[in-house]
């Protein structure tokens, strides 16, 4: 810890809040990384925010972009980041000069729960670059590995140019989000190539009509005409025989071990893939991840850290990092009332079968068998779930209703956004349906030889929501830029099942 | 410090550019430009680009949110606005950036979009400006013009020369001779002066969007022009059946009721011209924008007579836009071409809308005269 802290231009008065702070979250059980964190000037917070809390990415005009927007809203006064915190081993969280030193101190809290998060959630265990085999530590060197990406960016536009290389991102970033959340956990495959079998297909048998008399045999049977049957059996059993053989939805891998590309297109394309995963872990926990920390750094202030003088002006932070706005879901405010919903079920003993069977709504509320087990479940919790399972299984009609929740959609008729329903199934299917998959469509590929003609076939997963199709007309061009050949998107527009297909110049849509 | 990403910022700001280039003409219909032009500067906002994704359409996708109210309840604020971030991770929201671009980058894009050619000076250098510029220094001046620090020099190199210089008590006292002064030089520098001399008929016919969008030209033109000139001067002039002069403000407000007899106008800007901008001195660029319902034909005759003996010999070109609106006939523009057909100093256009603006602002600035 301290070969790290040595080496940051912390001041001393927060390097000695830091050390006060790691003890009392060492105290209660939370398990991090060293942990390093930096002073910044608001606009290398901002330039940082930009690149997404990395000091060194590849070269690209929306950091830029961001950065503008960033840079505009602080100078209006619009917005201020806090805190940013890096999953890297050691990890890396960021300080704002001048904010005030509760402010700090509460940024230092919520870092330290989200770092424990991200060494602990079994989602991050996706970003471990292997262990350390001296210590065993868990490896995960980001920083340097978004250092390399941009290297290698650089190098390619150096030489081919700057216009011809950005072009070829912008092509991989609108097919960013189609990845594979549980490539993780499937069984790892072979690459294509060499576990394919190379048998030769058996020769398929043709039924032969029967023949009594045997020298009518070549008029019954004849024989061109038997040949001609086999080939067209074999032919047929060739054309089954599917590339992919089974639906792939790491389209990025898909393209990157498929696609005719280039060395720097494969480089560029291997750089988003790999970042795209790195980031992913982050969508998938989004609310367990923000309410985890702010469950913590509540925790911690109230109880350890701050003195009486600094309640208040915690307490009023904390309250505006926890409202709620009409319309939209605030993940620390959810995900901190669902653990202390779980804490508090698992301190009364609200599980196990009797619980289940209750259905006396005062019984239930007045529950108590002094259990005390809440501290130790919500750990597990933040070990083995992710948003989705996270609400699938602990979302409880009574939380719905403590909570207030409510679903919402668009009303064509009044056109406007209006509340739909309060039933915890209605809130509770619509939460999860837009926690699935990362709130991306499943698309997965299909065929890779469409048509027979070396197309790319892509399909949509349809689950009651439409793509938003001139997007999906741009990255359909985007996968024929990285495939090269015209490719195929079969996805739902109005209830009618629908082809968007873009052969290299035009785009066509068509109802299948 | 220079920050790592001003490089990335810097490629971003030529992209929105190009973006801006492209999406002029939309901006140029909307006026929009107009409300925000601060000083020198002028905002506009520029859609965030988003990188496409497969996404899922707006209005089908709801979400869950926490507060009071009931089913079928309207939702303050649409989700759009906020940052998505229970729908979708940490989807952005539509922003809407404001890229802040000087009157002359303007004038420069719009230059290229519309394949305006650079105005060509009428030569008239006979106007010059003097200007003082400090160049150089000399041992004689005022003392307000006194040049401190050779001063100090040649007092200090005197006094080492001669060996009164001390080191340790470095006391320097010039003398007459060390006294240096800036002077100066008077520099001659030809002037190109251009007046526009807005018209504007503001009789009953012309309503609200006529002159929405005789605004809007004219903020381009002037953009364009001020480009080409320093030192441009702009007059207004609104005429229903009597001429007279206002401000800017009233120029885009007013509206009167009344007849129109357009002879007024002119003929005020003709006597303007002759007082205030003698024509071999000025490049004078006359708008007239109207409805084109003139008053008589007789009147009509009169404009006709007053264009061919004071205006146009006087002026650079005269453009005359004609707007369409319910009320008027559109005559005066069938008047004027009848008469003027071979004329190549008097331009006149059509704007039926706000989208022709530009087709007219090319018709008018096109001829690079």
């Amino acid at each position: 810890m301290a070969q790290f802290a040595l080496n940051t231009a912390l001041p001393n008065y927060l390097r000695d809040e830091q050390k006060r702070i790691e003890g009392f979250v060492q105290g209660v059980g939370l398990d991090v990384f060293p942990t390093i964190f930096e002073v910044l000037s608001y606009d290398q917070m901002n330039e940082i925010a930009a690149y997404g809390g990395f000091p060194t990415r590849y070269p690209h005009w929306r950091w830029g972009m961001e950065y503008e927007r960033l840079s505009k809203s602080h100078e209006y006064g619009l917005s201020k980041i806090y805190e940013l915190v890096i999953n890297n081993n050691p990890a890396i969280a960021y300080l704002l000069e001048g904010n005030s030193l509760v402010d700090q101190k509460l940024v230092m809290a919520h870092v330290y729960a989200h770092i424990d998060f991200f060494k602990n959630n079994f989602c991050f265990r996706m970003t471990s670059q292997g262990r350390d085999p001296k210590n065993g530590a868990d490896v995960r060197k980001w920083i340097d590995t978004m250092a390399n990406h941009g290297a290698v960016i650089r190098k390619w536009a150096n030489r081919i140019g700057l216009e011809t290389v950005e072009q070829f991102l912008d092509a991989c970033l609108s097919l960013e989000n189609l990845i594979d959340p549980q490539k993780q956990f499937l069984p790892r495959t072979m690459s294509p190539s060499s576990s394919e079998e190379e048998e030769p297909p058996e020769t398929p048998e043709v039924p032969l009509l029967r023949v009594d008399r045997e020298y009518m045999e070549s008029f019954i049977n004849p024989e061109d005409f038997v040949e001609s049957q086999k080939k067209k059996l074999v032919d047929e059993a060739e054309q089954a025989q599917r590339f992919p053989a089974e639906p792939q939805r790491d389209v990025l891998g898909f393209l990157l071990d498929n696609a005719p590309l280039q060395r720097w297109e494969r480089e560029c394309l291997a750089v988003i893939r790999t970042e795209a995963y790195y980031f992913l872990p982050q969508m998938q926990t989004k609310i367990m991840n923000e309410g985890w920390a702010s469950y913590w750094h509540s925790r911690l202030m109230t109880e350890n850290i701050c003195d009486a003088s600094e309640i208040v002006d915690y307490a009023e932070r904390c309250a505006s990092v926890l409202a709620t706005t009409p319309g939209q879901l605030n993940p620390y405010k959810l995900g901190i009332e669902l653990f202390r919903h779980i804490e508090d079920r698992w301190n009364r003993g609200q599980f196990g079968k009797e619980w289940d069977d209750c259905d006396d709504w005062g019984l239930r509320r007045h529950w108590d068998r002094r259990t005390g087990l809440g501290r130790e479940k919500i750990f597990e919790v933040r070990a083995l779930y992710n948003d989705v399972t996270f609400i699938d299984e602990y979302l409880t009609e009574e939380f719905v209703f403590d909570q207030k929740m409510y679903s919402f959609g668009y009303n064509q008729r009044n056109d406007r956004w209006e509340i739909e329903s309060r039933t915890f199934q209605d809130v509770k299917n619509q939460l999860l349906t837009s926690l699935t998959n990362a709130g991306s469509p499943i698309i997965s590929v299909v065929d890779a030889n469409h048509g027979n003609r070396s197309e790319l076939l892509l399909e949509h997963t349809h689950q009651g929501a439409d793509l938003r199709l001139d997007w999906a007309n741009e990255v359909v061009k985007a996968l024929c830029r990285v495939w090269t050949r015209p490719v195929e998107l079969h996805t739902v527009v109005d209830e009618k099942p629908t082809a968007l297909r873009f052969d290299g110049s035009d785009h066509s849509q068509k109802s299948l | 410090m220079s920050l790592r990403i001003d490089q990335d910022h810097s490629r971003f700001r030529n992209i929105v550019r190009g973006q801006i280039r492209q999406n002029l003409r939309k901006y140029i219909s909307k006026g929009e430009l107009l409300g925000r032009q601060g000083k020198d500067i002028v905002s506009i906002p520029v859609p965030h680009i988003d990188i496409p994704k497969l996404r899922f359409g707006d209005k089908q996708q709801g979400g869950v949110a926490q507060g009071d109210g009931d089913p079928g309840d309207a939702l303050s604020g649409s989700p759009e606005d906020g940052d998505g971030q229970g729908k979708a991770g940490d989807q952005a929201g539509d922003h809407v950036l404001e890229v802040e671009l000087t009157l002359d980058e303007l004038a420069d894009i719009l230059g290229e979009e519309l394949a305006l050619p650079n105005i060509e000076n009428k030569g008239k250098n006979a106007i010059v400006d003097k200007k003082d510029r400090y160049v150089g220094v000399r041992n004689v001046g005022p003392n307000s013009l006194r040049h401190f620090k050779r001063t100090f020099r040649s007092a200090l190199r005197r006094q080492i020369a001669l060996g009164t210089y001390d080191p340790k008590r470095p006391v320097i006292i010039p003398t007459r001779d060390d006294m240096r002064y800036k002077s100066w030089k008077t520099e001659e520098e030809p002037v190109a002066n251009a007046v526009i001399l807005y018209m504007m008929d503001v009789s009953g016919s012309m309503g609200d969007e006529q002159k929405e969008i005789v605004r809007i030209e004219s903020f381009w033109i002037d953009t364009w022009l001020r480009k080409q000139y320093k030192g441009i001067e702009t007059r207004f002039i609104i005429h229903d059946a009597a001429a007279r002069e206002v401000n800017r403000d009233t120029f885009f407000r007013t509206r009167e009721s009344g007849g129109t007899m357009i002879s007024s106008a002119y003929r005020l800007a003709a006597d303007m011209i002759e007082h205030d901008y003698p024509s071999a001195q000025w490049n004078i660029y006359p708008f007239h924008f109207s409805d084109g319902d003139n008053w008589s034909v007789d009147d009509t005759l009169l404009c006709v007579d007053i264009l061919k003996k004071l205006l146009l010999p006087a002026s650079n070109v005269f453009c005359y836009g004609q707007v369409d609106s319910p009320y008027g006939s559109g005559q005066f523009i069938k008047d004027l071409k009848e008469h003027f057909s071979d004329n190549e100093q008097l331009i006149t256009s059509e704007i039926n809308d706000r989208d022709a603006i530009v087709e007219s602002i090319r018709e008018f600035l096109g001829k690079g005269r």
